[in-house]
């Protein structure tokens, strides 16, 4: 069988990295949110996530596992310079992860103190996330201008999560929060508007391999398409709130277009990001097929994939099926 | 890395993760089963304060799971961010098996947790039912995945050398591997005892604010019911576990005794603290021959002493007091869990002073399973891989500063979310007490 097993595990990898910044992606932009709400505001969109946010982080398990299961060498290299942005995501991750059971169940200024945590373990974890990113596509390299670039993308992954949080709460709230939900799309498409023209130019500058991919002429021409698909869809999503915030106070049957077009942009920007790289896991040192581990150890792998992949697709779509439809009261009683 | 301080250093940080994250697991993987049994009782029995009771422990259930999953999510990262020696060698049969746990388990437990904790009345009771019974699978496989790799890494088996890479030639005995069977089964019971003295330190708790809680009564003879079934069993098991390390880590087996010397007829040293630079024993108790008789079941039996291994020997104070702490708090859970049985016998309810020492020896099965892990994880150095990988080659190029750092922002993170975490599971026991107690009076004596 002449199956490029490196191949097959670049693409489940990216698949399980996008699906993890889709599926977090929404939580960490709730927490986010949080102070921009009234309190019983806040209950339902702890409400609006709360089931799923734990089955949303084993993505990130499964992205890294992949790492670690398909390319060791990559996963000790790229975690190795990434030691303090990791170390500040899963502290992040931590508070943000037990804030959501601990602030369910204190009382008083104990209560405060966790969604206050909440808040902050959300932000903390998206901008390092964002901070990996610049980092992990400029190679690692010293300097001020790599550093510079690398808080930009931080910022950038934290407005497009507020984003893609929003639009979750559009399609999971009614009345005042949906409205609100409405303005805080609109306010995180502009920070993502800014931030993937931002980054787009810049990556282009600060590395060469990028450069020469996008830069090819008559190939850039086609390239085109992908920048204008994520605008489109961008203003698919802003006049699609405009018509929602018109409507007003019936639940339309648009309510999904925010989110459909939010998912739209992060997987074209991901896109984008995997053509930049290809082929490389470590860019300008490790192609994938360098960095992949033992066929026998990737086929064992993949078999259990092949077994798991359609229980795991049916019982995720199972869990949100049953917690379809608005949220209307706080998680427990 | 050459600097034994780093080296050190990278071992205190995940040393202080893996110890955080055990303590969780240890509670959810029992406690899944018990809440599959609780929820199974509501929908049989139809009984309310069954359903009310269930509903308790699943939020202390959540809690312990969630801070598990934010733990366990370090780890994933520091194979590579401490280890990447460890990957880079071993990764063709530490990959699969982990990505196994995370395919295999973890979506399974973390997607159903969903449903179980806040699906009750979106689903039917059996789906709901089924939804619990699927945590508690997915809880148990994770730890079948995760304990086939640390018995592997102390009795490898099944790899061969294929163009320079270690890679597995038979998954079967690579998974089952001499030390798998008994490590799982000294782990799953020690998880068994962890959830079975939550479960009877917390319910003492709630009889000390207010001893005509029906509900309370009942979850204390449940905990005091399977610690008495469980603690007799896990003596066996780790007598078994104990024979099997001699057999193939031998030395491990020389730290815990603390023997020095290859002795035949060797005693068993009950306390002494182990002096590393002499190589003796000070302030030893002794009993002449009796590890002799316990090890070889012959009390002129040869057993190797450290002396037999050469410099590959693991520190010996640290594994030697470790190994006490845990058979210790081993025995006394025994007699603790058998004293209350019988005392809460016909529906009795206990003295003040015992529930006070049950609800005191709420986390003895963390402090027993942390000491126990202490003896595995120390007892097989300087290997990180026995036989095939040491851990100072295993080690990154982190810097000092950046492990420092890190390490402090871990410990002080950790220390939070445990105080948190504890200050929580007091407030649920008096809560469930209080409205247990308004709800649901006292059984009738004659029930």
């Amino acid at each position: 069988m002449s199956l490029d097993l490196p191949l097959v595990f670049t693409v489940l990898m990216g698949a399980a990295i996008l699906l993890y910044v889709l599926f977090d992606g929404y939580d960490l932009g709730i927490g986010m949110l949080m102070p921009g709400a009234e309190r019983d505001e806040q209950e339902l969109m702890v409400a609006s996530i709360g089931p799923f946010w734990d089955a949303n982080e084993t993505w990130l398990v499964l992205g890294v596992g992949i790492l670690l299961a398909a390319f060791p060498i990559a996963h000790g290299m790229i975690l190795g310079a990434l030691y303090l942005p990791v170390a500040a995501m899963l502290i992040g991750l931590m508070l943000r992860g037990v804030a959501f059971e601990f602030r369910m169940k204190a009382e008083g200024w104990h209560r405060d103190l966790w969604n206050w945590l909440f808040w902050f373990g959300s932000f903390g974890a998206s901008f390092s996330q964002g901070w990996m990113l610049g980092r992990y596509i400029t190679g690692f390299q010293p300097g001020f201008a790599y550093a510079v670039f690398s808080l930009l993308v931080g910022a950038a992954l934290c407005g497009g999560y507020v984003f893609i949080g929003a639009t979750w709460l559009i399609l999971k709230t009614e009345g005042p929060l949906q409205r609100k939900a409405l303005g805080w799309t609109r306010w995180g498409l502009a920070w993502v508007a800014l931030g993937v023209a931002l980054v787009s130019m810049a990556t282009p500058l600060v590395s060469n391999t990028v450069f020469q991919k996008w830069f090819d002429f008559p190939r850039t021409f086609a390239l085109m398409l992908l920048p204008a698909a994520t605008l489109g869809a961008g203003l698919w999503v802003w006049f699609a709130t405009g018509r929602l915030g018109a409507a007003a106070r019936e639940t339309t049957p648009r309510e999904w277009i925010p989110l459909a077009g939010a998912v739209s942009i992060f997987t074209l920007c991901f896109a984008g990001l995997a053509y930049s790289l290809f082929p490389y896991v470590v860019i300008d040192r490790l192609t994938l097929w360098e960095a992949a581990a033992h066929p026998s150890a990737l086929r064992v792998v993949l078999a259990g994939f092949l077994v798991v992949l359609p229980f795991l697709l049916a019982y995720t779509v199972y869990a949100h099926r049953v917690f379809r439809g608005k949220v209307r009261a706080p998680l427990y009683e | 890395m050459s600097d034994p301080e780093l080296l050190l250093l990278a071992r205190a940080q995940f040393g202080l993760n893996i110890g955080f994250h055990i303590l969780f697991p240890a509670l959810t993987i029992a406690l899944g089963w018990v809440l599959l049994y609780f929820r199974l009782l509501a929908w049989r029995s139809g009984d309310p304060a069954w359903l009310d009771t269930y509903r308790l422990w699943a939020k202390v259930f959540a809690l312990s799971f969630a801070m598990g999953v934010v733990s366990g999510l370090t780890m994933s990262f520091q194979f590579g961010t401490n280890w990447p020696g460890y990957m880079n060698t071993v990764g063709n049969i530490a990959g699969p098996l982990l990505s196994y746990e995370v395919l295999f388990a973890f979506f399974l437990e973390a997607t159903f947790l969903g449903v179980m904790l806040f699906g009750m009345n979106r689903v039917s009771p059996a789906m709901h039912l089924a939804a619990t019974a699927m945590v508690a699978i997915g809880t148990t496989l994770s730890a079948f995945w995760i304990l086939a790799l640390n018995s592997w890494m102390q009795t490898p088996r099944g790899h061969v050398l294929e163009d320079g890479a270690l890679i597995a030639g038979n998954w079967a005995q690579v998974i089952f591997n001499p030390s798998f069977p008994y490590r799982f089964t000294h782990m799953m019971i020690a998880s068994g005892l962890t959830a079975a003295f939550v479960l009877a330190g917390l319910s003492a708790w709630r009889l000390l604010r207010s001893p005509e809680d029906a509900s309370a009564r009942r979850t204390l003879r449940t905990g005091l019911l399977m610690g008495a079934v469980l603690a007799p069993a896990q003596v066996l098991a780790g007598d078994l576990h104990g024979l099997n390390t001699l057999e193939h880590q031998p030395a491990k087996i020389a730290a815990i005794e603390a023997l020095w010397n290859t002795t035949a007829g060797a005693p068993l040293v009950l306390f002494a603290v182990p002096n590393e630079e002499k190589r003796v024993n000070e302030f030893a108790l002794e009993i002449p021959r009796a590890a002799s008789l316990i090890l070889a079941h012959d009390a002129q039996a040869q057993i190797k002493g450290l002396d037999a291994f050469g410099p590959d020997t693991p520190p010996v104070a640290p594994v030697f007091i470790a190994f006490r702490v845990m058979v210790g708090m081993g025995l006394m859970m025994l007699a603790l869990s058998w004293v209350g049985l019988w005392v809460t016998r016909r529906g009795a309810l206990p003295a003040r002073a015992l529930l006070w020492i049950l609800a005191a020896f709420t986390f003895a099965g963390w402090i027993a399973t942390l000491a126990g892990w202490l003896v595995t994880e120390i007892g097989r150095q300087p290997w990180l891989v026995a036989g095939i990988l040491r851990t100072a080659d295993a080690a990154g190029e982190a810097t000092g500063a950046q492990l420092g750092a890190s390490l402090t922002g871990y410990a002080l993170v950790y220390a939070v979310m445990l105080l948190a975490y504890l200050v929580v599971l007091t407030h649920l026991a008096g809560q469930g007490a209080e409205r247990a107690g308004h709800r649901f009076p006292a059984t009738p004596p004659n029930r």
